[in-house]
């Protein structure tokens, strides 16, 4: 398995390559050379994923894991080492399908969304740096390799969030995705530095002994990394950065903020699982109550959003609250009873990327061919986009959990596993994934039907009450529907995939089975939810819509306000923490540290003018010093040495 | 007598062999030919450089009065490197009409003076090292003077002289303190004749003034600045770099091999001179405008931190000491070929305000300044950065570890006034700031060949590497 280096070898060569060359490119080959090399990429990563899963299984009836490429690069102790390798196990398999195929299909996109665009080249160098640090991450052999790697991601999100730097929001929103996921990393960092200390090692799976004797620290080092892994997959209170991130480029919105980088937090949760589940089942309880509250309150959020992107956001955090609830919902038992939430976790970021990436090209198709996110610009676009209508409603019916579309498969089984934890959680989860189904059917009858906002101008035009003729909205180019089709595609069929005979908390093959009645719920609560949807949106601005804006006006002006959480935030940091802790230690370090160094810097001067005499430039009194020098060291030998 | 020892004196007798070619060309060649002069007696350095290497071996010959051994070897072609970086850099000077017609003179001096250094590190008799120490002055004294029509040229000339021959007279009446209590002027001889009794205290520290005159310590420095202000500059640049560094190279010699029983008595003077060296001459630096009396406080300063590099007396310590003169002929040439540069073209003294600006109308040569500044000011990654943690290291490897703080300290002080020139080139403002101006070839190359070495000394290993291979120690 010598070739899986080039996995990594590639996309890094390509960033050099466009970094360094890039801007002596023209835009053609600059796109090309990126795809290229994502195309290969993409071939290479399923060829592991063949042979990995075709190898089959060892005595003990679970996949091994094999470690292809390793090397020491930085030794600290004993045992202690940061090594970088790749490691090859299921989840990171699994991880590496997802992010190859979705970034592909975003380099494909991309070709027709940023043509003609400024700055092509780096787009596309960004691109590249993005995927390298990605699937470094996923391969990680050690928590520090995919810690380096962690913030290779954060970096190039950066990047590209901030990719039309002469907009202020955009720089603004890379500034607030950059800091707030760093701060989440620093408990990350403390996190890895106490697990190392403890443990000996940054590896996975340390020494059983190792283990026990770490045993008393062991949940606060993984609840620690859970606040970094919160911090990138936009947990609340964390989630503040996602959804101003959507000022960057919308393709990469559905590469990074979508199906790969903002999930990384529940992989990480993933490869920490045994871990977790062995040492710290509270601290896994507890992700599981930050994810149902963040999955609620997400979801609330989505429902009034006017901006089309930061629906789809709001539903991203929501759904991988869902990842994080599945996994925060798992106990140590067998795969068919505890464990079946790591499976459903795991199943559900598979296709939560498909369809969300899809749902998000889709968005983008509609923005370049109606050029604004706002929905008031929208409506009855069905007439003039039907590729991306018909694929935009399959995304929905995936996320809204309808068979036989993929999200519902892998919805069923969280469902199934919450209601193995508790009732209460189940119930809780059900209405959530109630609302997903509420909100996204919102969305698409608000695109693609009610009154279509280009007839009204047009009639407006035609009638000489407005000099601006508006434009026609158009289907996408084919560089831009192809990518739709084949997530589109993937996303109908992927929850026929038996997921259970790949990953399983235990690593033992088992059958996924559908449990009736929770999908029975299911089923009726989304279809529900639709119906709700479509009497509300359907025929544009209803009776009902009226009546409830009008009783509930507190809640949806707190809602689309986001509870004011981001004001919280702000509240926090510019006026606690500056004016309590800032202020007063910029005051120490001016007064006292500054005017301590000045202090001495101005008698060093004093010194300098006092001694200046004895540079008279009179010879005679030139040989005094010097015999005087002479006599006084001799004395000092003689007398005092 | 074995003549055949005299071909093992293969710098100096190279050396002595280019010398008459230049006196010869001097006296035969007038008028047009004369222009090839300064180019021949540059290849005729290079060459000498290159001669120097081709025999490495050790041979103790003259009845033991002449020693010499790779590391020897390696600091004479050093040396003669660094002369011929200053030959190159004189060009305009020795071709402006004052001078053009006795440049002979000018080169005779100064090859008169390097044989006096051979002679003072290859010396293993005390009379020998005299003779050396003297062939190395009185030139010297005329080389400062060489403008003398310029006032302030003929004034350095006899300050210099002057404080020279007074130092002569103190390290000659501590070399009769030796003689009187030993009985012997042969290194080897007076080393076993040495108990540190006051008479022999005497003695050491007079002979240690003697040479600390000519690496200009303090309290023995104060010549310094006038001499330096005053000398015309490549001269000036001769003195702080190929002067010094011969003098120091052999106090280490003498103070390992002859001294080495009183290792308590010079440690404690080195300490004393190097923290009043590096502190003082800070203190003066900074309050200085003229850039070349400014260079001549630095110059003071770096010497400190030369002799730190002896105080363990190890050959860790030689490796540190020479590698340091190296790195820092390369950086103080620099900026030396700069000032006299500049100083050309303006026609007159060089002061901190006439850089004001100097990056906007001469960029190339600010920036080369600046890299120079900085690797004086030992920043990394350039190769007074490395050449100081050298020093410091074997200062704290021989258990100095207060003098290595003071030491680091001072760093910082004299980082401060060497980025006051960087600043006043960059960010000062000036309405009529040096104009544009381009200097000759051969001047182009030495610095050109300043700037790989400040650049490359740093990152080329190896170079540290073969000279701690070769270098000495107790």
């Amino acid at each position: 398995m010598d070739f899986t280096l080039s996995i990594l070898a590639l996309p890094l060569l390509s960033f050099l390559t466009l970094a360094l060359a890039g801007k002596f490119m023209s835009h053609k080959a600059a796109g090309i050379t990126g795809t290229a090399t994502l195309t290969a990429v993409t071939v290479l990563a399923y060829a592991t994923a063949a042979i990995y899963f075709g190898a089959g299984r060892t005595a003990e009836g679970i996949f091994a894991t094999i470690t292809p490429f390793n090397i020491e690069w930085l030794p600290l102790g004993d045992t202690l080492s940061i090594d970088l390798g790749i490691m090859l196990d299921p989840i990171s398999v699994m991880m590496l399908i997802v992010i190859s195929t979705v970034s592909l299909m975003v380099h494909i996109y991309s070709l027709g969304y940023m043509k003609g665009e400024r700055g092509f080249q780096r787009y596309y160098t960004f691109l590249s740096l993005f995927t390298f640090s990605m699937l470094g991450l996923v391969v990680a052999t050690n928590i520090f390799q995919m810690y380096i790697f962690w913030e290779l991601v954060g970096v190039s999100s950066y990047l590209l969030i901030g990719f039309y730097y002469t907009k202020p929001a955009a720089i603004a929103a890379s500034k607030k995705a950059f800091i707030v996921t760093r701060f989440a990393d620093l408990f990350f960092l403390i996190g890895i530095l106490i697990y190392g200390y403890y443990t000996g090692t940054f590896t996975f799976a340390p020494q059983e002994s190792a283990l026990i004797a770490a045993s008393g620290v062991l949940p606060t080092a993984l609840g620690l990394m859970f606040v970094g892994g919160a911090g990138k997959s936009a947990m609340f209170p964390l989630h503040i950065w996602l959804p101003d991130a959507m000022e960057g480029p919308t393709p990469v919105s559905a590469l990074i903020h979508a199906a790969t980088m903002v999930v990384a937090g529940v992989y990480l949760v993933a490869r920490m699982f045994p871990l977790f589940v062995e040492y710290a089942p509270d601290v896994l309880h507890i992700i599981a109550y930050a994810g149902a509250f963040t999955a609620l309150y997400a979801a609330v959020v989505a429902c009034v959003q006017t901006d089309i992107k930061r629906v789809l956001a709001f539903s991203t955090i929501s759904q991988i609250a869902f990842m994080m609830v599945a996994l925060g919902v798992c106990t140590s038992a067998d795969p068919h009873n505890g464990g079946l939430g790591y499976m459903a976790s795991m199943f559900h970021l598979f296709t939560h990327a498909m369809f969300k990436g899809l749902l998000f090209l889709g968005a983008g198709a509609i923005i370049h061919s109606v050029h604004s996110n706002e929905k008031m610009y929208m409506g009855g676009l069905r007439r003039y986009m039907p590729i991306t209508h018909i694929t935009f409603l399959i995304a929905c019916l995936a996320i809204a959990g309808i068979p036989p579309f993929s999200g519902f498969f892998s919805k069923d089984e969280i469902l199934a596993a919450c209601y193995a934890y508790s009732n209460a959680t189940g119930l809780f989860m059900s209405f959530v994934a109630a609302l997903t189904a509420f909100y996204m059917f919102r969305l698409y009858y608000l695109i693609f039907w009610g009154k279509s906002h280009y007839e009204e101008q047009k009639a407006l035009y035609d009638a000489g009450r407005t000099t601006h003729k508006p434009h026609k909205p158009h289907e996408a180019p084919a560089t831009m529907t192809v990518p739709l089709i084949i997530l589109a595609a993937i996303s109908c069929v992927a929850g026929f995939i038996p997921f259970g005979r790949f990953i399983s908390s235990n690593g033992t093959a088992y059958a996924i089975h559908i449990d009736k009645s929770v999908a029975a719920t299911s089923i009726a609560l989304a279809v529900g939810a639709i119906f709700l949807a479509t009497l509300m949106y359907k025929s544009g601005n209803s009776r009902i819509t009226r009546g409830l804006n009008s009783s509930l006006r507190e809640l949806m002006s707190a809602a689309y306000n986001r509870f004011y959480i981001d004001d919280l935030w702000l509240f926090v940091t510019k006026k606690v923490i500056f004016n309590c802790i800032s202020r007063p230690i910029a005051w120490f370090d001016r007064k006292f540290i500054d005017g301590t160094l000045d202090k001495l810097a101005a008698g060093t001067q004093k010194a300098a003018t006092f001694i200046r005499p004895v540079q008279s430039g009179n010879v005679q009194s030139y040989s005094v010093w010097f015999l005087s020098g002479a006599l006084i060291i001799i004395l000092v030998l003689i007398y005092l040495a | 007598m074995n003549y055949i020892q005299f071909f093992h004196m293969r710098p100096e007798a190279s050396l002595l062999g280019f010398f008459l070619i230049i006196f010869l060309y001097d006296l035969i060649y007038t008028g047009r030919s004369r222009r090839y002069f300064h180019p021949l007696v540059c290849v005729a350095m290079l060459l000498h450089t290159v001669i120097c290497f081709r025999d490495t071996s050790e041979y103790t010959l003259f009845e033991g009065m002449y020693h010499s051994n790779a590391m020897i070897v390696f600091v004479k072609a050093m040396l003669a490197f660094g002369s011929a970086i200053v030959v190159m850099q004189a060009h305009r000077w020795l071709r402006i009409t004052t001078t053009y017609y006795k440049q002979g003179e000018f080169y005779i001096l100064l090859l008169s003076t390097l044989v006096g250094m051979y002679f003072m590190i290859s010396a293993r008799h005390f009379l020998l090292l005299f003779v050396g120490i003297e062939l190395a002055s009185l030139p010297m004294a005329c080389m400062v003077a060489f403008d003398k029509y310029r006032h302030h040229s003929a004034e350095a000339g006899i300050k210099y002289i002057l404080t020279s021959m007074f130092a002569s007279a103190v390290m000659l009446y501590g070399i009769s303190f030796l003689y009187g209590t030993t009985g012997s002027l042969y290194y080897n001889e007076v080393r076993e004749g040495l108990t540190a009794s006051p008479m022999q205290i005497y003695a050491l520290v007079m002979f240690f003034a003697g040479l600390g005159f000519k690496i200009s310590l303090v309290p023995f420095h104060l010549w310094t600045a006038d001499s330096y202000e005053g000398a015309p500059t490549a001269v000036t640049a001769y003195l702080s770099v190929i002067s010094k560094g011969a003098a120091a190279f052999t106090l280490f010699i003498v103070l390992t091999t002859v001294f080495a029983p009183m290792i308590e008595q010079w440690q404690t003077i080195l300490y004393i001179t190097t923290v009043a060296s590096i502190t003082i001459a800070n203190l003066f630096a900074m309050k200085q405008r003229n850039i070349k009396r400014f260079m001549a406080f630095s110059s003071i300063s770096q010497a400190g931190y030369i002799v730190l590099a002896m105080i363990g007396g190890t050959a860790q310590g030689m490796s540190a000491m020479v590698y340091y003169v190296l790195v820092y002929i390369f950086a103080n040439l620099a900026v030396f070929g700069v000032i006299g540069a500049v100083e050309h073209n303006i026609k007159n003294e060089v002061r901190r305000e006439t850089l004001d600006g100097f990056y906007k109308s001469n960029p190339k040569l600010a920036f080369l300044t600046t890299l120079a500044l900085f690797s004086l000011a030992g920043i990394p990654p350039f190769a007074g950065f490395f050449s100081k943690f050298f020093v410091f290291m074997s200062a704290f490897g021989a258990g100095f570890k207060v003098l290595v703080f003071i030491a680091l300290i001072n760093t910082v002080i004299s980082l401060y006034y060497y980025l006051l020139i960087v600043k006043a080139m960059y960010i000062n403002r000036n309405d009529t700031p040096v104009p544009p101006f381009k200097c000759s070839i051969i001047t182009r190359a030495s610095l050109a060949i300043c700037l790989i070495g400040i650049i490359s000394l740093g990152i080329c290993s190896f170079v540290y590497g073969g000279i701690n291979s070769i270098s000495f120690g107790m």
